[in-house]
């Protein structure tokens, strides 16, 4: 006989069998089983291998802290690994595999490892592996990564949904057990807003395992009968499989809700998971506690569980881990567990008590050794016996499994993950939470309390608490009262003298008590350096097990009170929480929200191909017929503007529509250049800079009216800007009297630009568009011939006559597919981004390739138009320091390869001819570059050291990275018209004009 | 005692038991010649190139905490010399190639392991701003590579590929670029500098700069005591504020918290170090199976060594669109880091306008790369009274002359860079 | 703090609806000398403890506010509209 199912008992429902497999084998179980009861149910205690000894292991506990019993659940896309079978909901069809193991399970080559274990102390690793020094990455590090991680990810695409919420709640009790379900009737009962949330998919906690009465009830008769009152109060949300993993400032708690982690195939109309930020006007924390293993030899076996996971094994599931159990303890709780297995028939084959005397009651016929001490196991893969000493004598005693118990530590964690400090109760020989907010408490065993009966009443008292700091009063209290045998509290023994073999206090790492020695002996003494060393303690249960026994190792060891020696930092998670839960729905297509311009749907049906751009999609370019490549597409558009014209969606710039008497005072202030004196109906360039000089922004400033203006702002910077006005209104100028509006969403903007441009709008704008009714720099409300109010504003981006004209959004993609009909005739071209972007390296206009941040007004060449006369703009203070005046400073130039074949490149530095490749040496960098369609060659814009004086001078660029290097000479920025005669429209490409650029 | 494979088969032989303490546990003497506050990577490397390469061996390090407890212990562990700018480049490739030779030099396995940075971009701006970057290493003589969308593919398959918000474009590569073992590094160090002579003093916190009556640093208050010194120096990162202002000091910093992650062991699946440009998310996997990741600060300014779920979820939404693969995988643990954020995201190795008083401090995001160099450098100035050829630009004094070392082009606004 | 907000026009929200500039310091007059422009654009008092920082409700009412908080513990004191809190300064300075 071994471990098995029980003839009867338990929670589980036995009319519903469920099958599942592990490792490929066919087993079953029932419902209500989670997947480590329904294994022990059948007779599978190996279920894993350690870390680093590849240990044969089974499973120590029957909850979240399992260091041991971690499978990969479900199979393909949704393969999980790591999963704990001690949490995991058993369901029909659940595919699970043991990991950390080959060639299997049960014979592993990775346990070769144990075997040279007095070679892999503590830290071993930094020790050696240094010679030779090229081996780290060619041998040895291969070799250790071979032997990382537990479980295995797929990397595929997870198929499944998750989803996030916002939940809000006078209440939060985090925890289902006795204290948590009492505070939560408590406050309930009087009306609060009570949120209960419980990792179990079980709410009753430590009740469903116990055979205690309550309120004259069993015990979980009394949690089942508090969870249907709860569910009964609207009042109150119920949340089991919910794992509160964080508290986060302002009572913000974050929990995760498996919503259909216990089915084979989730329903796609649901998520799988769901992120909560629980928004908490107080909270209860009943998070309970998890009892400690005893430290002793060959601690470590299949078999050998926390007398708590047998108790619970054998009273919620119905299943024992073993036939013949002997029990290990240090207090009570090994006692209570001898209790329960005699109730269920099963054989006790000896207490050992670590104490002097009888202070517990042992079931009748069970023989008691006190002042005991395992020192020893038998058995391989399973447990088969005990050796234990005491005053000298050994003694074996055969067992199949052994149910242990240091003591118990409450679990704070969820308290501590802000800063605050465990507090060691010499009297409760725990750590216990301080207290740091008075919005937050612990109840129960989370609180240092023992019995069931304290913690339902410090539960409905800690709900009083918070009722009556809210204002309100408790109904009439009614705690049950509970039936249970007294039970000894823990007398913590540490260490279990005399070990004969591995004493393991982390599990999962293999940490034993060796190297938590040799630690201390080599100085790692903080706990925080002896857990780094060791890596005690940074398991996936992150030392649920294994840190306040490694602190009361450590204390002893250095012999001072586990107080001086403290714990390590408690930090989010609690339990590990899925990526994909916390991702939600941005993923994929959806990881960040997608803006379209009111003009995108012009740009599809005239065939754009469309990029990212920020979080806008904007059209790149329209490819025609055989054009295969962007730029084939990109050329005929920036020739089609040059020569007729063309229509470019600018719909992304930021636009802003600012009113007020200090409107113009205040743009005045923002902008680097003056404002004041801005006619209306004109327009003008702007340059906003930053506190530090450095070019923030650039757009036009319109004039509409006296106190009316319209700016635009490039589309990057469309939100920054506007926030940037906000703060110097808001925080610095509050008395200027302007008021200022986001319209960017308002108004489809399109260019239309080319020496057709005019006679094209002219036909869509009821205005008269010459020269003289309508001159460069005009910017004006028109109305459009159907009626439509808009704006036209006459600007030119591609040095061509060019017009923007804004209509009301809605109104966009008609107007714009109008001025296409109007302009077919005079071969009117859509053209997007990369035309554009041609169209104004030709005129060398900068955008935030060049205006980089660390440009100032002068370096773009627009040094002239600061108006240092004004008395003060954002930026003018520390425009003056020296180096920002510096004759070196890097200046906006243009470059031409001297061999036409040489494409420069953005990303590309500059070198003076034969100067060596150096930092010192580097003179600048080309920002932009294109072909240009015009000149029939390569040009870039650059900047460059002193660049404005080195016009004519030959320069290498230096591309290295894409195997270039070759010569260039520097001219000015503007490679087409600079003298600007095409904004008439008149002109068209002369022999004269690219003679004279690219000379 | 000397680590190596045969002094580990020796102690196996006698049960462990003759393991040498790494450190000692000193006394704080009187007066030292050098007194660097802060015993965390930078601190422990200034000492150790202090005994090491310029011979001053009566040096203190006062800790307040244990040694390694700030940043160097709570990182992702990244090393890279991928930077555009002269006041940047040299220094970080310095770095780089002392932690090339750092665990013979200093006899101790901190795992320096170069598997190479793949920085990806996803745009023509992000493609344009990795060339400068990649030339800007070229110039200076150190490899870097421009990956295409499909030699990016070839080395991680796992990217999102087919669903991207932000498609891969291509990415720049530093080979060269890896990881560390972070805590390693500062007990390697602790164990050099402790050999040489240098006393590592712990749990003791410095309360207050002694000056004399012209004004020069004498020595300092501490939790232990006053020890005096000829010579003062800061490496507090985050708490560098709190300790500048006890000698009056006013300084270009912020202090602000950035959360990092781990998730549980993993057998490998990542091999690299990868960055991803449609957000600010990077990630590795440890040599023990950890996923180690992170992306932006909190944007608040703090000196709590923990953030909050916001940005969790961003970063773990950017981690997610960029390896779906990913989202089965759990988080374990957070944690966070106080950094020293200065005013164009680059640091100060500088004398200060005190006398006997010099500054380490403004390391940002970058700050356990740069851990060797700035040891080096930051010891080159205290022990010959001048900046090393690599540190020289990075001067207090830098934002008052207008020589900003600005990366990110991002301006006097910390949480920016 | 820094999970919630409780901005004075929207009630408590969530620190994602919001941008953080830094240390609330005054901007000078125009005509302060190069040293207090200096100070106000690069050096922070950074203190560990309590603090004024400009928080932007960006994705809420728009506007800047002025957040008192504790650095090293979170806490939140108060949150003042900046507009407010500016012309309580310029009174202060004035008196």
């Amino acid at each position: 006989m071994t471990a098995s199912r029980l003839s009867s008992g338990g929670l589980v429902d036995r009319s519903r069998p469920v099958s599942f497999t592990f490792d490929g084998k066919s087993l079953s179980g029932f419902a209500g089983d989670t997947l480590a009861s329904a294994l022990i149910a059948e007779d599978r205690l190996l279920v894993g291998r350690s870390f680093k000894y590849h240990r044969p292991r089974g499973v120590l506990t029957a909850g979240s802290s399992e260091p041991n019993a971690l499978l990969t659940i479900g199979t393909g896309a949704r393969s999980e690994p790591n999963t704990r079978a001690t949490v995991q909901e058993l369901y029909d069809g659940l595919v699970a595999k043991s990991q950390n193991r080959w060639p299997s399970l049960d014979f592993d080559i990775g346990a070769f490892n144990s075997l040279l274990s007095p070679f892999l102390g503590a830290g071993f690793y930094y020790k050696t592996f240094m010679w030779p020094k090229a081996f780290w990455e060619k041998v040895y590090e291969p070799f250790i990564r071979m032997a990382a991680g537990l479980g295995k990810l797929t990397m595929e695409s997870d198929p499944d949904r998750y989803e996030k919420a916002w939940a809000h709640c006078d209440l939060l009790v985090v925890g289902g057990g006795a204290a948590g379900l009492s505070a939560a009737l408590t406050a309930g009962r009087a009306g609060l807003r009570v949120i209960l949330a419980d990792e179990d998919f079980l709410l009753g906690g430590s009740l469903n395992a116990s055979r205690a009465a309550v309120g004259g009830v069993k015990a979980p008769d009394f949690a089942a009968n508090a969870v249907s009152e709860l569910s009964s109060l609207a009042n109150v949300t119920l949340m089991p499989r919910t794992t509160v993993f964080g508290w986060f400032d302002d009572m913000v708690f974050g929990a995760a809700e498996k919503v259909q982690k216990h089915v084979a195939e989730p329903s796609h109309d649901r998520p799988v998971e769901r992120l909560w930020r629980i928004v908490a006007k107080h909270a209860i924390l009943a998070t309970g506690a998890i009892e400690r293993p005893l430290v002793f030899g060959g601690n470590d076996k299949p078999g050998i569980l926390t007398a708590s996971a047998v108790s619970t094994y054998v009273n919620r599931f119905g299943v024992t881990p073993g036939s013949r159990v002997a029990v290990f303890t240090s207090g009570g709780t090994g006692y209570r567990t001898a209790h329960d297995l005699k109730a269920a028939g099963i054989e006790v084959a000896a207490i050992i008590d670590t104490r002097d005397a009888a202070a517990d009651r042992a079931p009748d016929g069970v023989k008691v050794h006190y002042r005991g001490a395992v020192v020893d196991t038998m058995g391989g893969k399973r447990l088969t016996g005990i050796i234990t000493e005491r005053s000298g004598f050994e003694e074996k005693i055969g067992c199949d499994a052994l149910a242990m118990s240091g003591g118990w530590s409450p679990v704070i964690h969820l308290a501590c993950q802000r800063g605050a400090k465990p507090v060691w109760s010499a009297e409760k020989q725990v750590f216990l939470a301080p207290e740091s907010d008075p919005r937050l408490a612990l109840a129960g065993a989370a609180a240092g309390l023992e019995t069931l009966g304290e913690a339902i009443a410090d539960g409905a008292a800690k709900a009083k608490a918070v009722l009556s700091a809210l204002g309100k009063t408790a109904a009439t209290a009614d705690v049950p009262e509970v039936e249970e045998q007294d039970f000894a509290g823990h007398q913590p023994v540490w260490y279990v003298g005399g070990a004969r073999s591995k004493a393991f206090v982390d599990y999962q790492n293999d940490v034993h008590v060796k190297d938590l020695a040799l630690a201390q002996r080599e100085n790692y003494t903080s706990i925080e350096l002896t857990k780094r060393y060791t890596t005690s303690g940074m398991a996936t249960d992150q030392g649920k097990i294994a840190n306040v026994n490694a602190t009361g190792i450590v204390a002893s060891m250095r012999g001072v009170d586990p107080a001086v020696v403290g714990t390590t930092t408690f930090r989010p998670f609690y339990t590990p929480v899925s990526l994909g839960v916390i991702a939600g729905t941005s993923r994929d297509e959806h990881g960040r929200p997608v803006r379209r311009s009111p003009l995108h749907g012009w740009a599809e049906k005239n065939g754009a191909v469309f990029v990212e751009a920020g979080l806008w999609y904007r059209s790149s370019y329209f490819p025609k017929g055989e054009e295969k490549t962007w730029r084939e597409a990109a050329h005929r558009e920036v020739m089609a503007v040059r020569k007729a014209a063309g229509l470019c969606d600018v719909s992304t710039l930021g636009k802003i529509e600012v009113f007020g008497p200090d409107a113009a005072e205040f743009l005045n202030r923002l902008y680097c250049n003056p404002m004041l004196k801005l006619p209306v109906g004109k327009a003008r360039y702007g340059l906003m800079l930053r506190e530090d000089a450095m070019v923030h922004d650039d757009g036009t400033v319109s004039r509409l009216a006296e106190n009316h203006f319209f700016i635009t702002t490039t589309t990057a910077m469309a939100g920054e800007v506007l926030s940037h006005m906000e703060f110097y209104h808001q925080a610095q100028w509050p008395e200027l009297k302007v008021r200022f509006v986001s319209v960017s969403d308002q108004w489809a903007q399109m260019a239309i630009a080319g020496p057709k441009a005019r006679a094209i709008l002219s036909r869509v704008v009821d205005a008269d568009l010459s020269d003289e009714g309508f001159p460069y720099l005009s910017a004006r409300d028109v109305r459009l011939k159907g009626g439509l109010s808009a704006r036209l504003f006459r600007i030119s981006f591609s040095g061509e006559l060019a017009y923007e004209l804004s209509v009301p959004a809605a109104y966009g993609e008609a107007v714009a597919d109008y001025i296409m009909e109007c302009g077919a005739e005079h071969g009117i071209t859509p053209y997007g981004l990369e035309a554009l972007n041609i169209l104004r390296i030709e005129k060398g206009f900068v955008t935030h390739a060049e205006l980089n941040g660390t440009v100032t007004a002068d370096d773009a060449g627009y040094g002239k138009m600061m108006g240092m006369q004004k008395p003060d703009f954002v930026g003018k203070q520390m425009a003056t320091r020296f180096g920002l005046t510096a004759a070196d400073r890097m200046q906006l130039v243009g470059l031409k390869p001297v061999d036409p074949k040489n494409e420069i490149r953005a990303g590309a530095h500059l070198l003076r001819e034969g100067a060596e490749p150096s930092m010192a040496n580097d003179q600048g960098l080309v920002t932009s570059n294109c072909i240009s369609p015009v000149l029939g060659h390569p040009i870039a814009l650059a900047l460059l050291k002193s660049g404005r004086e080195r016009m004519g001078e030959t320069i290498i660029v230096f591309d290295r990275l894409r195997g270039d290097e070759f010569p260039a000479i520097v001219c000015p920025p503007v490679f087409i018209d600079p003298e600007n005669e095409r904004l008439k429209g008149e002109a068209q490409v002369s022999p004269q004009a690219k003679e004279e650029a690219s000379r | 005692m000397r680590y190596s494979a045969l002094s580990i088969i020796r102690n196996a032989f006698s049960g462990n038991r003759d393991w040498q303490p790494a450190w000692r546990e000193p006394e704080p003497k009187p007066h030292y010649d050098v007194i660097i506050v802060g015993g965390g990577g930078h601190g422990l490397s200034t000492a150790y190139y202090l005994a090491k390469e310029f011979g001053i061996t009566n040096v203190a390090v006062l800790e307040k905490s244990y040694i390694g407890s700030g940043n160097v212990g709570r990182n992702t562990t990244i090393i890279r010399s991928n930077y555009v700018l002269e006041g940047n480049e040299p220094f970080y490739e310095l770095s780089l190639k002392l932690w090339e030779g750092l665990e013979q030099d200093f006899n101790f396995n901190a795992m320096v392991s170069q598997r190479g940075i793949i920085n990806l971009f996803h745009d023509d701006a992000g493609r344009d701003h990795y060339a400068r970057r990649g030339n800007s290493m070229m110039i200076h003589g150190v490899e870097a590579a421009l990956l295409s969308r499909d030699e990016v593919k070839a080395l991680v398959p796992y990217l999102n590929y087919n669903h991207a918000r932000f498609p891969v474009m291509g990415a720049l590569y530093q080979k060269r670029a890896g990881t560390v073992r972070h805590d390693a590094v500062a007990w390697g160090y602790a164990r050099g500098a402790d050999m040489r002579g240098v006393d590592i003093i712990q749990n003791c916190e410095v309360t207050g700069i002694r000056r004399d009556a012209t004004g020069k640093v004498t020595g300092v208050e501490t939790s232990r005591g006053f020890i005096g010194c000829n010579k003062l120096a800061l490496a507090a990162a985050g708490n560098t504020s709190t300790v500048g202002q006890m000698a009056g000091l006013e300084l270009p910093i912020e202090s602000h918290v950035l959360q990092a992650f781990v998730s549980e062991g993993l057998k490998p699946v990542i091999h690299h170090v990868l960055t991803y440009g449609g957000g600010h998310f990077y990630i590795s996997q440890s040599d023990k199976g950890g996923l180690v990741f992170g992306a932006s600060l909190d944007f608040f300014g703090s000196y709590a060594q923990h953030g909050n779920l916001a940005t969790v979820e961003e970063t773990i939404e950017e981690g997610v669109s960029l390896i779906p693969g990913l989202s089965r995988s759990r988080v374990l643990r957070s944690w966070g880091g106080v950094m020293d954020m200065s005013m164009d995201g680059s640091p100060i190795i500088d004398r200060t306008g005190i006398e006997n008083l010099y500054l380490n401090c403004g390391w940002c995001y970058g700050g356990f790369k740069a851990t060797p160099a700035s040891g080096f450098c930051f010891a080159h100035l205290i022990a010959k009274g001048v900046s090393h050829e690599v540190s020289r630009f990075m001067r207090l004094d830098r934002f008052e002359r207008g020589y900003a070392i600005d990366e990110a082009g991002k301006g006097p606004q910390p949480n920016l860079h | 703090m820094a999970s919630l907000i409780t901005c004075p026009h929207c009630g408590s929200r969530p620190k994602e609806e919001f941008s953080i500039r830094g240390e609330v310091r005054s901007r000078p007059e125009p005509a302060a000398p190069f040293e207090t422009w200096y100070r106000y654009v690069y050096v922070r008092d950074n203190p560990k403890g309590r603090q004024k920082e400009y928080w932007h409700h960006v994705l809420g009412c728009r506007r800047w506010l002025v957040v008192e908080r504790d650095t090293l513990t979170h806490e939140v004191y108060g949150v003042t509209d900046a507009a407010a809190y500016r012309a309580s300064e310029v009174k202060e300075a004035a008196e």
